[in-house]
């Protein structure tokens, strides 16, 4: 019957297509996406700043370039110790006022706020700062950060040694949720 | 409504179509698309890397009152996007991330015009080319101060490469022109012929600078060529063999059996006249020393029709040799006084760029010539 076959040869089809290595597109993308998050670590490792005995570090930093006023810094926090990490606060030559910030779905907008407790960093794992999500917020800057440029941070570790690093400065056009202050 | 019968017989096509006879295709697609081509090392990838089958070359102009300390800003932004596209990563604060993951031997080739040099208060070591009496020269393919060449065997690869180098360009340039071109493992151009016989093979000589700043690099020209194949095509075989001085079928040398055999150009035919005429096309661009010749990297365009069916065709020509000067202009004089080609080619565009030398992992383009 049409319709039987039609289902077990779709069925074999699938079958097929993982055994024998040929392209799947969904497959495909869950290998890469876990390749890619490993080598990007192990790549960017001369760019990491080790801290001080916590085994934490941070990939990849980037803030978004601004003439003034707000800004955001981005990468992906790594801990390489056996317990969590907490981050409590950052600090920039860039800015007087820096925040931890998550971004929240409020009513149905996007809206950005201090994250209380700061960034969890779990032991042995990583966390991902990124536009649309946990960022670490820059308000009241004077200086332009241009395209290219090295901003210095320093993120206090609750309990430990601070984490000093270069993020580099990049155009990105997104990353623009409205500000939510006063959480606390 | 979309029956439920109309669903599963579509089941039933896509199950035919995956395991019919496209299922070994697919898997070169797949093998293609994941290859990566090494980024750093003593030379950029992209020169005598084997032609890809796509390519954009960009050329930008940069911004007034743009000088050495943003050039710098920009080279290592750069840098740092094709380190990480052309090995499957995406680029810092890249917005298709899942773009990079099938780079399909992605390389990023990055060269620097006159303009560049000025603009950072640096001896150019390159010039634009002399004038020749066939070109035909239109401002908007021509010059540029940063070349950025982006070739990979998957479009898509090529086209997101191309948007992350645009968007981080930016802020420092303006795009002057976009040259898109395409090749086939035939190595054919649009006419027919066979490219790239008889190319540089000795690149440590004829290729590679040995000393100085540009230590490892080299020089491309690119000249945008187009063919005029609506009149190529009143031509017939046996005038076209004899304008390039090559067989069509194989390009084999009209003296010769293979591609590979050396062009015989003092035989004579029964009327005592050169088989391979004074002005075919490889006697006029022949090179004698294998450390002067050219490494030819040319890729197909085809940039669709006129209403009157006319095409927009040609071929974008890359080489890259040590010395412009004389590799590049004495073949180029010799073609432009007496090639029988010209009268189905011309040079529409053209630009001279230095080719930097690569950086290790840390370094940057342009580190050699700009620090």
């Amino acid at each position: 019957m049409f319709v039987r076959h039609a289902l077990v040869l779709a069925t074999a089809a699938v079958a097929l297509t993982a055994c024998a290595g040929t392209y799947d597109p969904a497959a495909n993308a869950g290998a890469q996406s876990t390749a890619t998050a490993t080598a990007s670590a192990q790549a960017a490792a001369p760019a990491t700043a080790p801290a001080a005995g916590a085994g934490l570090s941070i990939t990849d930093p980037w803030v978004k370039t601004t003439k003034k006023g707000m800004t955001a810094a981005f990468g992906t926090l790594v801990n390489n110790g056996t317990a969590p990490v907490t981050i409590v606060s950052g600090a920039s030559p860039l800015s007087p006022m820096i925040e931890l910030h998550e971004v929240v779905d409020s009513g149905g907008k996007m809206v950005m706020r201090p994250k209380e407790g700061g960034f969890v960093v779990p032991a042995g794992g990583t966390h991902e700062l990124k536009p649309g999500g946990d960022h670490i917020m820059l308000m009241g800057v004077t200086e332009q950060v241009r395209p290219g440029a090295k901003i210095p941070f320093t993120l206090q570790v609750q309990g430990g040694q601070p984490l000093e690093f270069t993020a580099v400065g990049k155009d990105f056009a997104g990353g623009e949720e409205d500000y939510q202050p006063g959480h606390k | 409504m979309i029956s439920r019968r109309g669903l599963i017989a579509g089941g039933a096509v896509t199950a035919a179509g995956v395991l019919g006879p496209h299922r070994s295709e697919r898997q070169v697609i797949r093998l293609a698309s994941t290859e990566v081509t090494p980024f750093h090392g003593t030379h950029q990838a992209g020169v005598a890397t084997p032609p890809q089958a796509h390519a954009v070359f960009l050329g930008f102009d940069l911004l007034p009152r743009t000088r050495k300390e943003a050039i710098v800003r920009l080279l290592q932004l750069l840098t740092d996007d094709a380190a990480r596209l052309t090995q499957g990563r995406p680029a810092l604060a890249d917005t298709e991330p899942e773009l990079a993951a099938t780079p399909g031997g992605l390389t990023c080739t990055f060269g620097f015009g006159p303009g560049l040099f000025a603009a950072a208060g640096v001896d150019s070591p390159v010039a634009a080319l002399p004038a020749f009496k066939t070109d035909r020269l239109d401002k908007r393919w021509s010059g540029g101060d940063l070349l950025v060449q982006v070739c990979a065997d998957d479009s898509v690869s090529v086209a997101h490469a191309v948007r992350m180098i645009v968007k981080d360009t930016r802020s420092f340039a303006r795009v002057r022109w976009t040259q898109r071109g395409f090749h086939s493992p035939t190595r054919r151009n649009l006419m027919g012929q066979i490219e790239g016989t008889g190319n540089a093979t000795d690149l440590d000589k004829a290729v590679w600078i040995g000393q100085g700043p540009l230590r490892g690099g080299t020089t491309m020209v690119l000249r945008r060529i187009r063919m005029k194949l609506e009149t190529w095509d009143a031509a017939d075989r046996v005038a076209r063999e004899f304008t390039i001085g090559r067989r069509l079928s194989d390009g084999a040398p009209l003296t010769g059996a293979a591609e590979r055999d050396a062009p015989d150009y003092a035989r004579k035919n029964a009327l005592g006249f050169p088989v391979i005429s004074e002005f075919a096309h490889i006697r006029r661009a022949h090179v004698a020393d294998p450390a002067l010749r050219l490494l030819r990297r040319p890729y197909n365009y085809d940039e669709g029709l006129s209403a009157e069916g006319e095409s927009d065709s040609g071929l974008l020509f890359a080489c890259f040799q040590a010395d412009v000067g004389k590799q590049f202009v004495p073949v180029q004089r010799m073609l432009a006084e007496g090639d029988l080609l010209n009268e189905w080619i011309s040079a529409i565009g053209s630009a001279v760029f230095a080719i930097p030398p690569g950086c290790a992992p840390g370094g940057w383009i342009g580190e050699t010539l700009l620090s």
